[in-house]
């Protein structure tokens, strides 16, 4: 097992220097002048001139994408940032957390909304409680999470007055948050456990489970949803995923400092090694998160677990 | 304990006495007509042969029995099903999960390799039938002792008791399902064609220990298969079913050695199996069943018998009474008649 960890972790390498070079190539395109934007608009034509020539930014291409692998690898350097002119991680490390966070609690609430009712729509099939359970999440996909958001602000912050609607310090900031998200989400995760009951719950093993006299209630959880699981972490792990670094709408609309809005102002800025070192960064959490749904699997089942023993 | 009294034996000695059992499947679009006016007995410690093709309504029969039908389309629709006196159609739910199905009545299904928990060990699958059937309240070593017991009864080594489905052959899984069935020392199990997934040498392995285990423990069995050579060899008792009836019934020398028999019975004898030949499983007999959901008037069997006359359009033959023993439900032998069971 520790074997199959390690080769897991060592194929990401391949792949984060190939994010770094697709990344570091259309960062090359974008329109904007790293010099002058550090400089601003009054230095002189020659002090801009200056700062790119020696900031190496007038080497080839692949020349300063080298350079830049080979800083990052060997000496653990990402840069500075153009805009604060701080090693990148400063902006970075403070905003990870905030974004790590609000993945959290998106997945928790998006999970804790679309378990239970998947479950039950699924072993209540065809019943009053399905059909609701559907309306209710066909609504929810079709309500776009900024004017959730909006609403939500509305709502409890200018209206009640009881919840924040700016901020990342404290856990009530993140209520209104929340919901947002798992209004944004549950509903993948009910739809995936829903489909994967009524699949489950058809199979041949839990009618032997019926015919052994095993209670209704220990069937629909030992044996249909735990075989029903499989998809079910797959999409909360891809949630976890995307909400990191994608969860901008709820960042921008609630003023939360994570790493979403600050892709999106270095973007902007051509800050090009924040950018850079922001999206390795995203793209390795996103292999762990990976390789923890992939454990998790094995967890579950043992004949996964028996492939990746065998290498 | 239940509030229902189960008298240990019925007065004829049957564990099982099936009357006009009627099932359907309804959907929007359509009724199945799975199960016609099925009516067999079972004595205790025998085994009972029901016989026939893919789709005649065997499955359909013994899940009526422990009542599985598919929650919303599968119906009984009239008949009784009696348990040691008991008419399991009409116990609560409750009961019958907590004191028939898995205690009292097992099934085993025809496809070992889907019919295990892919994800729970063997050990645990069996230990759970023991542990929802425990009204003497043993301890959990008792129990996983009578797992132990129960896992080299079928012939598996007790060491394999934490390994998991796939690490068992299809004759060795289907080894473990007659474990689970037999844990709790039922007195009747189904087995529904418990061999048809195996390979020809793991089915003669399988059914010699069935055979064995049901000698040394006087189980009923009600033996579902489509291969006559099966029933010779293994039952007492016998049935043909075709279309949801049961168009033969009798001993095994009556289905065997009698020389009357229902013109399907004939075409199925041409297909026992051979060892030495390519095995013919499904379709021994030119055509097809008539579709269930519009079955013809008369006979059932009427497209594709030899020997069909207009009454066979005409009139829907009854289950006549050649001897004590045997019934054929065919007009051909309705002047050999003792009587006619009137469905
Ligand atoms: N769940 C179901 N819904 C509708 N029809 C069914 C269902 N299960 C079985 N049937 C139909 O009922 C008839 C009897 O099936 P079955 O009892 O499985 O036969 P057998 O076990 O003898 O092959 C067949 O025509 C089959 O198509
Ligand atoms: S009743 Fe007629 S059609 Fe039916 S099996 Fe007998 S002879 Fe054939
Ligand atoms: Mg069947």
């Amino acid at each position: 097992m520790l074997r199959y960890i390690g080769k897991r972790l060592l194929q990401m390498i391949p792949v984060l220097i190939g994010i770094a070079f697709i990344i570091f190539f259309i960062m090359d395109f974008t329109p904007g002048d790293p010099a002058r934007l550090i400089l601003g608009q009054s230095a002189t034509a020659e002090a801009v001139e200056q700062l790119t020539e020696e900031m190496g930014l007038n080497d080839s291409f692949f020349t300063r994408f080298f350079r830049y692998i080979y800083n990052a690898v060997v000496n653990l350097d990402f840069g500075v940032s153009y805009r604060t002119m701080k090693p990148v991680f400063d902006d970075v490390f403070t905003r990870f957390p905030v974004s790590i966070y609000i993945a959290l609690c998106g997945m928790i609430g998006s999970t804790l909304f679309g378990i239970p009712l998947g479950v039950l729509s699924a072993v209540k099939q065809y019943s009053k409680l399905d059909t609701a359970v559907n309306v209710v999440a066909m609504t929810m996909v079709a309500m776009p999470p900024f004017w959730v958001a909006m609403v939500l602000i509305l709502v409890f912050s200018l209206y009640l007055g009881v919840l924040p609607s700016a901020g990342a310090t404290t856990w009530i900031h993140y209520i209104l948050p929340t919901i947002t998200l798992t209004l944004a989400n549950g509903s993948a995760v009910l739809r995936i456990t829903r489909s994967s009951m009524l699949e489950t719950i058809r199979m041949d093993y839990v009618r032997t489970a019926q015919a052994k006299g095993v209670p209704r209630r220990v069937i629909i959880f030992k044996h249909a949803f735990k075989n029903a699981l499989l998809p079910v972490i797959t999409t909360v792990g891809y949630i976890f995923g995307s909400l990191l670094g994608g969860a901008i709408i709820c960042e921008t609309v609630f003023a939360m400092p994570g790493l979403g809005s600050l892709i999106v102002l270095s973007i902007k800025m051509k800050d090009i090694p924040v950018v850079m070192a922001s999206i390795i960064l995203l793209a390795l959490s996103y292999g762990v998160i990976m390789l923890i749904v992939d454990l998790m699997y094995a967890f579950i089942d043992p004949r996964i677990k028996a492939k990746y023993q065998r290498g | 304990m239940s509030e229902y009294n189960f008298n240990n034996s019925d007065k004829d000695g049957y564990v099982l006495e099936i009357k006009d059992l009627e099932v359907i499947y309804e959907t929007d679009l359509e009724t199945v007509h799975a199960v016609n006016n099925v009516s067999f007995s079972v004595r205790a410690g025998e085994t009972f042969g029901l016989v026939g093709e893919t789709g005649a309504g065997k499955t359909t029969t013994a899940l009526s029995i422990l009542r599985l039908l598919p929650d919303r389309t599968g119906k009984v629709t009239k008949g009784e099903i009696f348990f040691n006196g008991e008419n399991l159609l009409e116990l609560s739910d409750e009961v019958m999960r907590k004191e028939i199905n898995g205690e009292r009545v097992s099934m085993i299904f025809q496809d070992p390799m889907t019919s295990l928990n892919p994800i729970m060990n063997v050990g645990e699958q069996i230990y759970e039938a023991l542990k929802y059937h425990n009204p003497e309240k043993k301890t959990k070593e008792e129990l996983e002792k009578r797992v132990e017991e129960t896992l080299e009864l079928v012939g598996i080594p007790k060491k394999r008791k934490n390994e998991y489905p796939h690490q068992f052959s299809g004759g060795m899984k289907q080894r473990v399902i007659i474990a689970i069935a037999l844990a709790c020392k039922p007195e009747l199990l189904i087995a529904d064609e418990p061999t048809t997934a195996l390979d020809v040498t793991i089915q003669a392995q399988v059914l010699a220990m069935m055979s064995e285990l049901n000698e040394k423990l006087g189980t009923a069995t009600i033996l579902i298969t489509h291969d006559l050579g099966v029933v010779a060899n293994m039952c007492d008792d016998a049935a043909v079913m075709y279309a949801g009836e049961l168009v033969e019934l009798g001993t095994v020398e009556d289905i065997f050695e009698s020389e009357d028999h229902h013109p399907y019975t004939v075409g199925l004898f041409g297909s026992i199996p051979n060892l030495d030949e390519e095995r013919e499983r499904l379709q021994p007999i030119e055509g097809l069943m008539p579709d269930p959901t519009a079955l013809p008037f008369g006979c059932h069997f009427q497209d594709r018998c030899p020997y069909c006359f207009d009454r066979c359009i005409n009139e829907h033959p009854q289950l006549l009474k050649l001897s004590d023993t045997h019934s054929i439900r065919c007009h051909l032998f309705s002047d050999k008649a003792l009587e006619v069971n009137h469905d």
